[in-house]
């Protein structure tokens, strides 16, 4: 059993923590996993990717080679497109298809959902309104994490409790938040 | 123990600290800022050792050498390029030695993620003449650092260990062990640890003398592994560090498994090589960085019936990072079918300045008021504002090193490229900006500085800075600069025509002028106040 996973978005858009989840979750269920993260530079508003490694088996590298993701997991759509070379013919993609744009040429949105849509299986989520709905916007990665918890190869109790541990010391209000974000995004993943 | 969720970096971390440590030091840098930021979360805690961010990376060396002096088990770390400024201290302590255990870190960036080159630190092992080791993998950077500081010790030399980007950080699980307690105090021998000549001679000859029992430890050590094929003579592998991950990944999707030699130390394993070389035809090398294994390997004359394979037989590329992708092409393997992006354009996503950066104030100020001038020179320093390159700023026009723009500033003034305009950051001008500027107040230099005074070393994530507010503004004058050509501006856009104002006047001035722009890093605001 494995799955590999290329998280992507913007710099401050929260793929950390998507990926904190997903590696306590992993460390939880007994799974082994790598997690190779950019710092640094990228993260200044930047195009950041985090490559998702979970195993019952020996994981070698903490790359993932081309070809060889079994999802993307996008909180931005066109941030979604630019590591298709990644993804398995069969692969499938969760993401957002609320845009960042802080470049001048981003393209027309429909053309990026329109490529999105042309993998194997994609499962597309209003993370803005979803995570407003759950009471409040920068929830929008939980709600993605929510979405692609249905294909993941974790237990959601791991998640929930991973998620539980990260936003409890935040307050009340932005733990309900997340859980709910969560749920709404899980929803709406299996209602498309 | 239980498994730990670690960063590379705070694998190396958190062995040290088991191992006994009684001091760290560094100067931040990418990819090594991870290794201090988890020793100051851990220290702060348990109170247990210093964990310093210093000045900049000769002086954290030099701290980190101290504790070792006295005996104490000691650890400094940086990115590659740091260890060009350590270097000093560094090569002189192969010859001092070390007394407590004594570990260096330095983080190479293959591909240059966020660093101007990609060097490669096992050159630096070599010419020091120590002992260094390279992980492939967490729970390695963990049980390796634990074993460094011991043989550190055992050797009496400062022992390096090499980190890359794609390990430092990558996180996974790693299983520790129990602590070990710190040393005592024990003070270095004089006749050791000062450099006469007469001192120097003797310790360089002890530091030849190892060198033998270096190789003997390399070629016993459990993290360099053999295995030999008997029914391929053909071809065989040598993967150090990172590399032989990918080696292994290639094997697990259905390369071939030939002969392969892991190599995890330096200088490298002699006798493990000869045995890996005279079983195969072929070899292949993979290495993530320079083609340092293959260079020695093959020599100037390479190996008579044999042929080496790399980066300088064209094997491999000889630039940017190793990738899992690139191993299972040099293996023979095909790629991968994967998905196309149809025809979409994949516009590129640069990093860039935060929303309200004062720097983008400053830049704005600055191009304003060198519209018109004859030319604009701007050298800029190594910080978050080297995003000034780009546009919509498109300010600066030099980016070399740790306060270079200083430096370079008084040179092109000196012979006549005038405006000559300084860009650095309080942590940069810190870290190596107060000698140049000392030495263009000497002379009276027809150039402006411009020191950005965001209260925080920003690109690294906000560590602390020590030329920041009134002690910076105390020490330009101190160095000699002219009190009415320090200028303090506020990047702030109401008071962009006031600052546009300043900085003309200033250019104008025939001599040395410094503009503070004080204005703190957005990042450390919100920080702040949340």
């Amino acid at each position: 059993m494995k799955q590999d996973i290329i998280l992507a978005g913007v710099g401050g858009q929260g793929i950390l923590s998507i990926a904190y989840v997903i590696d306590n979750a992993a460390l939880a269920d007994g799974l082994s996993f790598k997690q190779a993260e950019v710092h640094g530079m990228a993260q200044r508003g930047g195009a950041v990717q985090s490559h998702m490694r979970l195993s019952d088996g020996t994981i070698w590298s903490d790359l993932i080679p081309k070809g060889e993701a079994d999802m993307i997991l996008s909180v931005e759509p066109l941030e979604a497109v630019r590591y298709f070379d990644y993804l398995r013919p069969d692969g499938i993609v969760v993401t957002s298809s609320t845009p960042f744009k802080n470049i001048p040429d981003y393209p027309g949105l429909d053309q990026v959902l329109d490529a999105v849509r042309r993998a194997p299986r994609s499962v597309i989520v209003d993370s803005e309104t979803l995570a407003k709905e759950a009471g409040t916007v920068k929830a929008q990665n939980i709600v993605l994490l929510g979405a692609a918890s249905s294909f993941l190869i974790l237990k959601e109790e791991s998640l929930l409790r991973t998620i539980d541990a990260l936003f409890r010391g935040r307050g009340p209000t932005v733990l309900e938040a997340n859980l709910k974000a969560f749920a709404l995004g899980k929803k709406a993943a299996l209602g498309t | 123990m239980p498994r730990q969720i670690l960063l590379g970096d705070e694998a190396v971390a958190l062995g040290a600290v088991h191992a006994g440590l009684s001091a760290a030091y560094s100067y931040p840098g990418t990819p090594a800022s991870e290794i201090l930021e988890y020793l100051v979360r851990l220290a702060g805690a348990t109170k247990a050792f210093p964990a310093v961010w210093s000045v900049n990376e000769k002086t954290a060396y030099e701290e980190a050498l101290g504790a070792s002096f006295a005996g104490k088990r000691a650890l400094v770390s940086f990115k590659h390029v740091g260890l060009n400024v350590a270097a000093d201290p560094f090569m002189n302590s192969a010859i001092t030695g070390a007394n407590g255990g004594f570990l260096v870190v330095s983080a190479d960036d293959p591909g240059m993620h966020s660093s101007q080159n990609e060097q490669d630190s096992r050159y630096y092992v070599q010419f020091a003449q120590i002992f260094g080791f390279e992980p492939a993998d967490h729970q390695e950077a963990y049980d390796m650092t634990r074993d460094a500081f011991d043989l550190s010790e055992r050797l009496g030399l400062p022992v390096l260990m090499r980190l890359v980007t794609r390990l430092s950080h990558s996180r996974s699980a790693v299983e520790t062990r129990e602590p070990r307690p710190q040393n005592e105090l024990k003070k270095g021998a004089g006749k050791d640890w000062i450099l006469l000549p007469v001192n120097a001679r003797r310790r360089f000859t002890r530091l030849l003398d190892a060198q033998r029992e270096m190789v003997r430890i390399s070629d016993e050590s459990r993290f360099n592994v053999l295995e030999l094929n008997e029914r391929d003579r053909a071809f065989g592998v040598i993967a150090s560090g990172i590399a032989y991950n990918y080696f292994r990944e290639a094997v697990a999707a259905g390369a071939a498994r030939p002969s392969f030699l892991k190599v995890s130390t330096y200088p490298l394993p002699e006798g493990l090589i000869r045995r890996l070389v005279a079983h195969v035809d072929t070899v292949l090398v993979l290495e993530d960085g320079y083609p340092f294994i293959e260079k020695q390997i093959k020599g100037l004359f390479g190996i008579a019936g044999k042929t080496v394979q790399g980066k300088l037989s064209g094997n491999l590329p000889a630039s940017g990072e190793l990738t899992p992708d690139i191993v299972r092409r040099a293996l023979g393997l095909e790629a991968r079918p994967s998905i196309e992006a149809g025809g979409l354009p994949l516009a590129g996503r640069p990093p860039q300045l935060c929303a309200g950066c004062p720097h983008a104030d400053t830049f704005k100020a600055l191009n304003k008021a060198l519209e018109g001038s004859a030319g604009s020179n701007v050298f800029s320093d190594i910080g978050c504002y080297t995003l000034g390159a780009l546009p919509p700023y498109n300010a600066i026009h030099s980016c070399v090193c740790m306060g270079a723009s200083i430096g370079m500033a008084r040179g092109a003034s000196d012979v006549g490229l005038r405006p000559a305009v300084s860009v650095i950051g309080d942590s940069t001008f810190a870290h190596s900006g107060i000698t140049p500027l000392l030495s263009a107040a000497a002379a009276d230099s027809d150039m402006t500085v411009i020191i950005l005074d965001n209260a925080t070393t920003a690109m690294t994530g906000g560590q602390p800075t020590y030329g920041s507010g009134g002690r910076l503004l105390r020490m330009i004058e101190a160095l000699g600069v002219a009190k009415e050509h320090i200028r303090t501006i506020e990047p702030l856009p109401k008071h962009h025509e006031t600052n546009v104002q300043v900085i003309k006047d200033e250019i104008g001035h025939r001599g040395l002028s410094v503009i503070v722009a004080v204005r703190e890093c957005v990042q450390e605001q919100r920080k702040r106040r949340s």
